[in-house]
């Protein structure tokens, strides 16, 4: 079986992200880059499936600039096999998801695991693109994922609005994965140094045949306001009042 | 000239960086004042494999350089662990490097993979109350008793004793008078550090708490032939290789440690206002932060370049001199200035700063002061005569 996972290049949530001055977008000097951390965790299920299944290769792709080359050495270090990088110019979800076909028609994979979003932009959109271009079955947002025993088919828990929802496809079919579906592992310093000989391939994605016009256009890009102070109040009559009248909260 | 990093030594400051950064600083802070050891922040490293860094490929480890060492360092000293997170794994990595160079194939397959997977504690033992950096004049002694040695005497500043299964162990074996050159005449041991022949008491220290420093007493302790390091009477040479590059990496840490406080004190100067203004905009605060900020850059720059010289075969002993002379001060300066950045609130236990302060002191006095440093310097690259 092959698990293609991807893999996209963020800022650290921890790092402070400006807006730049034309309002276009972030400041990227500076940055520190890690791996979208759904993602990592997209990883983790995939090298999980390949420890318990034995037979899977586990291949991690990223879409975007050449220093997504680290990222994707991670996800070497974590254990994937190898790792396919599609250089694009910042590429709209859209055109990921349309990038992503073409590799799944080449690699043939039996699944495909997504970061349920990227903490960037918090589309939350290209595992559901891919699906429907694809025409694959879906499960998003999935706290659990279990193969049953002739691993045609899989069964998923869903994080969804109001509680759990499990549902159960036949294979090949696309997984976004939330939270609470593990605990990625920290690649080991043996894990680094096999990454370094492991197979890196890059693919321009101009050479794939694909429309990469954006079909989103950024506007304008601006910071949140600043939290203004609060207010003190005398009272928890005035309080309550607030609450009603002003914050409409009750 | 190229000043890119291998893009190896990238990989592993950022997963080295990521792991560390699990551990944080009421973690490090929590052991510093209980005095435990940090089990759990070396059972993570020791499953990543990271303590087999240096530790030749055949016998379990990563054979990776100085370098790559340094960077692992730097990293864990960076991450607010300061020197208990770099010493916890220091001792491991660097503590066997004798036996990796000069050891018996039988030592070597017997010990080393037990040192990359961290199952093996050792305990440096070289310095003595009476000796200290003329080491000619130690005083312990190991005799010849049947087919084994027995060893006796007293050694100070031995880190981890507390939990070493083992130590590694220089002693007279020719006494100082019947040997050719002072230095010759002594012999390295390692040797089972069995609790029915030796005392060992912890030092009350300034900082570095969660690691201890033992006195440790020896009376007739017996070791066997079998752990003999390198050979009989050449056990000062033998250590000799080892020093530049702990001087190397000890650079490497007292740069991770001054980086860390000068991001906590920049963060505090942006952040606390008074008079109106965040204090950060007062040159009196800015200037020495950005002065440190360069010294460090500096710093940083001299030990990657000893490391680089240390790993292409080079004699680096006046690089590695240089490395920890300038890394110490920077650091140290760094942690100073950062403590008097948050005034008041850098000297409570609870903003950290005043725990780099007192763990990053040490470097200026070890493993080599830095007035023995300079010495080198005056005598080997100046070529002025020997002061002592």
């Amino acid at each position: 079986m092959k698990i293609l996972v991807t893999v996209k290049r963020v800022p650290d949530p921890e790092s402070s992200i400006k807006v730049n001055p034309e309002g276009t977008g972030i400041v990227e000097s500076g940055l520190k880059w890690v791996v979208n951390p759904f993602d990592e965790i997209a990883i983790e299920e995939a090298l999980r499936i390949k420890e318990a299944q034995g037979d899977v290769e586990v291949v991690v792709v990223s879409v975007g600039v050449s220093e997504s080359q680290e990222q994707l050495r991670t996800g070497l270090a974590m254990g994937a096999d190898r790792a396919i990088l599609v250089k694009a110019d910042r590429p709209d979800t859209a055109a990921v998801a349309k990038i992503l076909v073409k590799l799944v028609e080449k690699e043939q994979p039996t699944l495909v695991i997504l970061g349920k979003q990227a903490i960037d932009d918090d589309s939350n959109e290209v595992g559901q693109m891919l699906a429907h271009l694809l025409g694959w079955p879906q499960a998003t947002f999935i706290s659990k994922l279990t193969f049953a025993g002739d691993k045609a088919s899989v069964e998923c828990i869903r994080e969804v609005d109001g509680g759990m929802e499990t549902i159960a496809f036949a294979l090949p079919a696309i997984i976004t994965a939330d939270l609470r579906l593990n605990e990625p592992r920290y690649a080991s310093l043996p894990g680094i140094m096999k990454a370094r000989k492991k197979p890196m391939e890059e693919i321009d994605a101009a050479s794939l045949g694909v429309d990469l016009t954006p079909r989103v256009r950024i506007k304008k890009m601006a910071p949140p306001p600043a939290r203004t102070a609060g207010r003190k109040v005398e009272s928890v009559d005035e309080l309550i009042n607030a609450l009603q009248t002003e914050a409409k909260v009750m | 000239m190229d000043f890119a990093l291998p893009a190896e030594i990238e990989s592993i400051r950022v997963e080295a960086e990521r792991l560390a950064a699990t551990f944080g600083d009421d973690y490090w802070r929590a052991k510093d004042t209980a005095h435990e050891f940090p089990w759990e922040f070396y059972r993570a490293f020791a499953a990543g494999g990271w303590l087999g860094i240096l530790v030749p490929q055949q016998y379990g480890g990563a054979g990776l350089g100085v370098m790559a060492a340094g960077t692992l360092l730097r990293a864990v000293a960076s991450s607010g662990g300061a020197m208990n997170a770099a010493s916890t794994l220091h001792l491991s990595i660097f503590g066997m490097g004798p036996v990796i160079h000069h050891g018996s194939e039988a030592l070597k397959s017997k010990y080393l993979p037990l040192t990359a997977s961290g199952e093996l504690h050792v305990s440096f033992g070289v310095t003595e109350d009476d000796a200290g950096t003329d080491t000619s004049r130690i005083r312990t002694s190991a005799v010849r008793h049947g087919d084994h040695w027995v060893v006796s005497g007293k050694k100070t500043w031995n880190t981890k004793a507390q939990q070493a299964d083992k130590i590694l162990l220089l002693a007279r074996t020719t006494p100082r008078e019947q040997c050719a050159k002072p230095l010759d005449g002594m012999t390295l041991f390692l040797a089972d550090l069995d609790r029915s022949y030796c005392e060992i008491r912890e030092i009350a220290k300034l900082g570095r708490n969660a690691v201890n420093s033992n006195e440790v007493f020896l009376r007739e302790l017996p070791v066997d032939d079998a752990d003999v390091v390198g050979e009989v009477g050449r056990g000062f040479y033998h250590l000799l290789d080892g020093i530049n590059p702990e001087r190397i990496v000890i650079a490497a840490e007292a740069v991770g440690i001054g980086r860390r406080a000068l991001d906590c004190a920049t963060s505090y100067a942006r952040e606390r206002v008074v008079f109106g203004r965040p204090i950060g905009q007062n040159q009196a605060i800015a200037h020495p932060l950005a002065d440190s900020w360069s010294e460090l850059e500096a710093a940083d720059l001299l030990w990657l370049k000893a490391a680089w010289a240390y790993d292409r075969g080079d004699s680096a002993g006046a690089l590695a001199n240089m490395a920890k002379l300038r890394a110490a001060d920077a650091g140290f300066r760094a942690c100073d200035r950062a403590l008097q950045t948050l005034g008041g609130f850098g000297y409570a236990s609870e903003y950290n700063i005043e725990r780099y302060w007192r763990e990053s002191r040490l470097m200026r006095i070890a493993p080599i002061s830095q007035e023995m440093a300079l010495n080198f310097l005056c005598e080997h690259v100046l070529g002025l005569p020997k002061s002592y």
